[in-house]
């Protein structure tokens, strides 16, 4: 079950990139033909910058996402020997390496994993969740986190958060040319007529879903991961007691200041929190349904 | 000239498939035995400690005694216990972390012992390798139970009979002392 469940998650982290590249082209052609009349400039526009803005995440996700979110590397149990006791422990368990840990200057208790692989990982705490949980219940957030870890999800998310960062850096730049007057087709030129008119709004339609699109998935994707997540927790700490009353600690606590709102998804809880908005835009699933399905273990 | 191409694929095919086996049982053996050893290298750590532990609490209160001579005593033990004998390493640890926890329990009537930051130090320490000789023991089982798995099922059976590959035996881990092992405070 855990193994098939890591080899889908490599599979599928296959399939979203595929899907991703072949988004970010066609909104590079979108762009490119509604704001600077060329499909090729679009294209290559979404090639080189998908390209180096790739490259860079895949290489250097870590300290980039770690750095989005202000948080502080601490390299020796001295620092937190709380924290650090319980990732060491739970990594022993999980059968993964030790990760990096990191901390986050926040009062609001919350947690994520990030990372390229289980050799190359890091999770971070933030201040709040030192402060407010016991051990018991930090060892099921961490378990969660290490989960994370272990199934490949760190990948999975951190390629689809860098995917959908590209996708909005490329309509920015169409929208900042369109608004400060760069390249703009005419529109008197010859032969056209209906078919350009057509595609001209298809790729309106295009530049203006695609984001959505992009950050709908990455939300359907994030959302699975989580109860999988949790049941992993269960099965390294034995102990579903403690994730559920960690989890409601976090759920009734203030949002956090310092979380940058792109790496929602990774967080074990939205550090964000807007109450009441419709289930296909959430990252995370209902706090009460994760803790209802803890119950029945 | 094709039926012996086919026979020689044939037997490359059953030889890989073979190799294939018999190195995941090899991986799948080593995998226990290191995960013993992550066992075996945090009982030697508690053994360190509980001569600290000992000088520290020494001080407070004479009838305490009895209590520290059966955590030397069963420490001693401990590095008895002849190397592959899991099982007995496993009982003698479980007594040492009851013995251990009436040691802490009783700290409770020293408030200058609970304030030291020695003491406060040492109790990190302890309770970071009691945790971890529970989780490695987990980890442990589940090696364990992968291998015995393999042992066990169709076609690995039979690779495993020809070199005999042996079961391993399970630590055995009640939930109730999986309960009493966790120290937290």
């Amino acid at each position: 079950m855990l193994y098939q469940q890591i080899a889908r998650n490599k599979r599928r982290t296959v399939y979203v990139m595929i899907g991703f590249v072949l988004l970010v082209l066609l909104i590079g052609a979108a762009v490119g033909y509604v704001f600077f009349d060329s499909y090729v400039a679009g294209v290559l526009m979404a090639v080189v910058i998908g390209g180096i803005y790739m490259a860079l995440m895949i290489s250097q996700s870590t300290s980039v996402v770690m750095g989005m979110n202000h948080a502080h590397e601490i390299t020796s149990a001295d620092q937190a020997p709380e924290l650090w006791h319980v990732v060491e422990d739970m990594a022993l368990v999980a059968n993964v390496p030790m990760p990096k840990v990191y901390i986050i200057d926040d009062p609001s208790p919350n947690a994520f994993a990030t990372g390229n692989n289980p050799e190359h990982a890091a999770v971070a705490a933030t201040t709040g969740i030192l402060d407010k949980l016991n051990r018991e219940e930090l060892e099921g957030v961490m378990g969660h986190e290490m989960t994370h870890v272990r199934n490949y999800d760190i990948r999975l998310q951190t390629i689809a958060l860098a995917l959908a960062a590209v996708i909005s850096m490329l309509v920015n730049i169409g929208m900042h040319s369109f608004w400060w007057g760069g390249g703009r087709r005419n529109n008197d030129r010859e032969g056209g007529g209906y078919i350009q008119i057509i595609l001209m709004v298809l790729s309106l339609v295009v530049v203006v879903l695609a984001p959505i699109a992009a950050s709908l998935a990455q939300m359907a994707l994030s959302r699975n991961r989580e109860y999988l997540a949790d049941a992993g927790a269960v099965e390294l700490t034995r102990n579903p007691r403690g994730l559920i009353s960690a989890l409601e600690k976090i759920s009734n606590a203030e949002p956090m200041k310092e979380a940058d709102p792109s790496s929602a998804a990774l967080y074990i809880s939205n550090p964000i929190k807007k109450k009441s908005m419709a289930n296909l835009f959430s990252t995370h699933p209902p706090m009460e349904e994760r803790i209802k399905r803890l119950e029945q273990m | 000239m094709v039926t012996i191409i086919v026979v020689i694929v044939v037997i490359i095919a059953l030889i890989a498939i073979y190799a294939g086996i018999y190195n995941g049982l090899v991986s799948a053996r080593v995998q226990t035995q290191e995960s013993w050893s992550q066992i075996d290298v945090q009982l030697k750590r508690r053994n360190d400690l509980i001569p600290n532990l000992v000088e520290t609490v020494k001080g407070y209160g004479k009838y305490e005694s009895s209590t520290l001579e059966k955590v030397v005593e069963l420490r001693n033990q401990m590095t008895q216990v002849p190397a592959g004998d899991h099982q007995q390493a496993m009982e003698v640890s479980d007594q040492l972390t009851s013995s251990l926890k009436s040691i802490f329990a009783l700290a409770e009537n020293y408030p200058d012992l609970k304030a030291s930051a020695q003491y406060s130090e040492l109790m990190e320490e302890l309770s970071n390798t009691e945790n971890k000789i529970a989780y490695s023991r987990q980890l442990f089982n589940s090696t364990a139970a992968n291998l015995n798995t393999k042992i066990q099922s169709f076609p690995t059976n039979i690779v495993a009979g020809i070199h005999h590959f042996a079961q391993v035996e399970y630590l055995k881990v009640p939930e109730e002392e999986k309960e009493n092992v966790k120290v937290s405070f």
